[in-house]
């Protein structure tokens, strides 16, 4: 019973397939001004979209015409004290002729807000969700946007710039506990001779307890 | 006695009278019992998230049909520490994100920032196979424990005692090679911390045999196994097109058919010369995950070994064959050269004080990980720090697709998806 099979890597594409290069090019063909010059750097092409509200539409037609069917990563810059103040970074890769390419688009600080691209890729839910927990930029029309690694409520949006690394103070969900947790605060203090172990053991026991 | 008598209706019989009864059809008077469907709250802490992953599940008696993964709880800022530090110093952090395979990591870090700064393809070639022989291991390693876990949450306790014998092993070769076993932080821009210490080629060969006597054994516990069969067969069944659709990378993606293997789509280190295969399912299910990362661990050890014949230098490195760049301003010189030598001085201060200069510019890397493809994107603008490091976490990305594969299945069945996910928090969650 064959379940799985050893495949060798040679796919039987046709050959040559389009270098990132040419296939920026298509995109430029389609969307003219709309997508920039590609820049190509370490072997890895980069395009801008320059009207944010249009990636959906780029990111679509890159997924079905160029062949661009995995997002492999969405990324957020906050280029702080300059205008426009994000950048969203879009990582395409293509399985079927195996090539990479970059799209990049800039969002003003005040609308901080450009179409969600989870219709085109499924994957992008969580990836815009992520961006949108850390830096606060809004991806319009996503299904679900909820805050993904900070909690519900959190109020700041740690990845800015203008956020300090140590963190500012926060008020937690008290949801979790109704009391402190046995080994929070201080000092703490070993029973001898408590009545079981766990009277005996080391918690934290202030003078009223 | 008091005796009773119990009246059995059979299926025919409780038709029957339905018929009589007049067209109500058998299953009415079951219809009272769906009540409200019951929200049930799985984690953080279960044993079978392998960490803190919470899952919100809502249950149409034991059917699932809403699953909301809930993901966050090791959240600890490493993108937002990274901007703050040198690139060398941010290496401790990678160990910590797939904690089963810090090695892998390392190595996918380092690559990323070198090819930053275009010196990937200046690595010796000792390094190269050094760097591919420390990720197989990792590999092995973490597919050991993947899939000694998974078999361990569907009952087969055995499996777990049989691959954790092997991942001492591989800990043990790790501690004399890095000094550590688990926080290994091994590699640095421009190469390795050290070269391997003597008779650690031979300790991996030796560990090479031994650890495919493991693997059938432990196949033999599991791949024909009835039980583990019943569980993992058409559970968590994921179609080649969503598995692309939901970003899914390594054994998670190659289960469902598609044979993306980054080692083999964009070849890094010397992976273009080594001679593997890459296993890939036909299914999609739990059981093809599964068959798929055996394969894979018995793949590594044929890497592996063709990497310990080639190595540049020898195994005991006579050949005294470089494992770093030759550039005094990436890598730390020689300790007796900085004391004697006032250039040397210079660039040691210059590395330690304020990191090794990476252009300006951007970059993604992704290496293949046991895991799936951990990528690494840089934005910098110059200096010793990045402006801006993402990671692309595969766990992270794995288990988004979760809200699509878990309704329909039965409440059992989530330990074994989740089982044959094979996710990490730390990574996720970064």
């Amino acid at each position: 019973m064959a379940r799985f099979s050893t495949a060798t890597p040679e796919r039987s594409r046709p050959l040559p397939v389009p270098t990132s290069l040419e296939l920026a090019g298509q995109l430029r063909e389609k969307f003219g001004d709309l997508i920039s010059e590609p820049l190509e750097f370490r072997g890895e092409v980069t395009v801008t979209v320059s009207d944010a509200e249009r990636i959906a539409e780029v990111c679509g037609h890159a997924k079905t015409a160029l062949g661009f069917d995995l997002l492999l990563d969405l990324s957020s810059i906050d280029n702080y004290g300059e205008d426009p103040r994000w950048t969203v970074v879009y990582e395409l890769s293509g399985i079927g002729h195996g090539r990479h390419l970059r799209l990049k688009t800039h969002v003003g600080e005040e609308r901080s807000q450009l179409p969600t691209v989870s219709g085109v890729w499924r994957t992008a839910d969580w990836h815009e969700r992520e961006a949108y927990d850390m830096m606060g930029i809004v991806f319009a029309g996503h299904p679900d946007l909820r805050r993904i690694l900070m909690w519900e409520g959190y109020p700041y949006f740690p990845l800015r710039k203008d956020f300090p690394l140590a963190g500012k103070p926060t008020v937690l969900p008290d949801t979790a506990f109704t009391q402190p947790a046995p080994l929070e605060g201080g000092p703490f203090v070993t029973l001898p001779g408590g009545k079981d172990s766990a009277a005996r053991e080391p918690r934290v026991r202030t003078p009223e307890a | 006695m008091a005796s009773q008598t119990i009246e059995f209706k059979d299926s025919a019989a409780r038709a029957a009278q339905a018929a009589q009864t007049g067209g109500a059809s058998p299953g009415d008077d079951l219809l009272d019992l769906h009540g409200d469907k019951l929200v049930l709250n799985m984690g953080p802490s279960h044993p079978s998230t392998h960490g803190v992953l919470r899952i919100v599940i809502e249950l149409d008696g034991e059917t699932i049909t809403k699953a909301t993964p809930d993901v966050g709880y090791l959240h600890r800022g490493d993108e937002k520490i990274a901007e703050n530090m040198t690139y060398n110093q941010f290496v401790p952090y990678t160990d910590r994100l797939d904690y089963l395979a810090p090695l892998a990591n390392n190595v996918a870090y380092a690559l990323a920032v070198e090819k930053l700064m275009g010196i990937d393809t200046q690595l010796p070639p000792r390094c190269q196979y050094l760097r591919v022989v420390c990720c197989e291991l990792a590999r092995i390693s973490a597919h050991l424990l993947g899939l000694g876990a998974f078999a361990m949450d569907i009952g087969a306790l055995t499996v777990f005692l049989h691959t954790f014998t092997e991942r001492e092993k591989i800990y043990n070769l790790c501690e004399s090679l890095t000094g550590a076993r688990l926080t290994t932080s091994y590699t640095r821009i421009g190469g390795m911390t050290r070269d391997c210490p003597p008779g650690w080629v031979a300790a991996v060969r030796k560990f090479l045999d031994e650890v495919v006597v493991n693997f059938d054994e432990s196949e033999t516990l599991l791949t024909r196994n009835r039980i583990f069969v019943d569980r993992t067969r058409d559970v968590g069944v994921i179609s080649r097109e969503m598995a692309i659709d939901y970003g899914l990378t390594g054994p998670n993606l190659r289960g469902s058919g598609v044979d993306y293997d980054v080692r083999k789509a964009h070849p890094y280190l010397v992976y273009k010369d080594l001679d593997f295969d890459i296993p890939v399912g036909s299914v999609g299910d739990s059981y093809d995950r599964y068959l798929v990362r055996m394969e894979e661990m018995r793949q590594s050890v044929r890497i592996i070994r063709q990497c310990l014949d080639r190595m540049p230098g020898g195994p005991d490195n006579a050949g005294k064959e470089p494992v770093n760049v030759a550039d005094g301003k990436v890598v730390l010189p020689p300790k007796n050269k900085v004391l004697t030598s006032m250039e040397e001085l210079i660039h040691q201060f210059m590395i330690v004080t304020q990191g090794v200069n990476a252009p300006p510019g951007e970059v993604y890397f992704g290496a293949e990980n046991p895991k799936g493809e951990l990528g690494f994107y840089i934005n910098s603008r110059g200096g010793g720090t990045p402006y801006r490091l993402k990671i692309r976490a595969p766990s992270f990305v794995n288990l988004g697709i979760l809200p699509a594969v878990l309704p329909g299945h039965l409440m059992s069945d989530v330990v074994s998806i989740l089982g044959s996910f094979d996710f990490v928090m730390g990574e996720c969650d970064r």
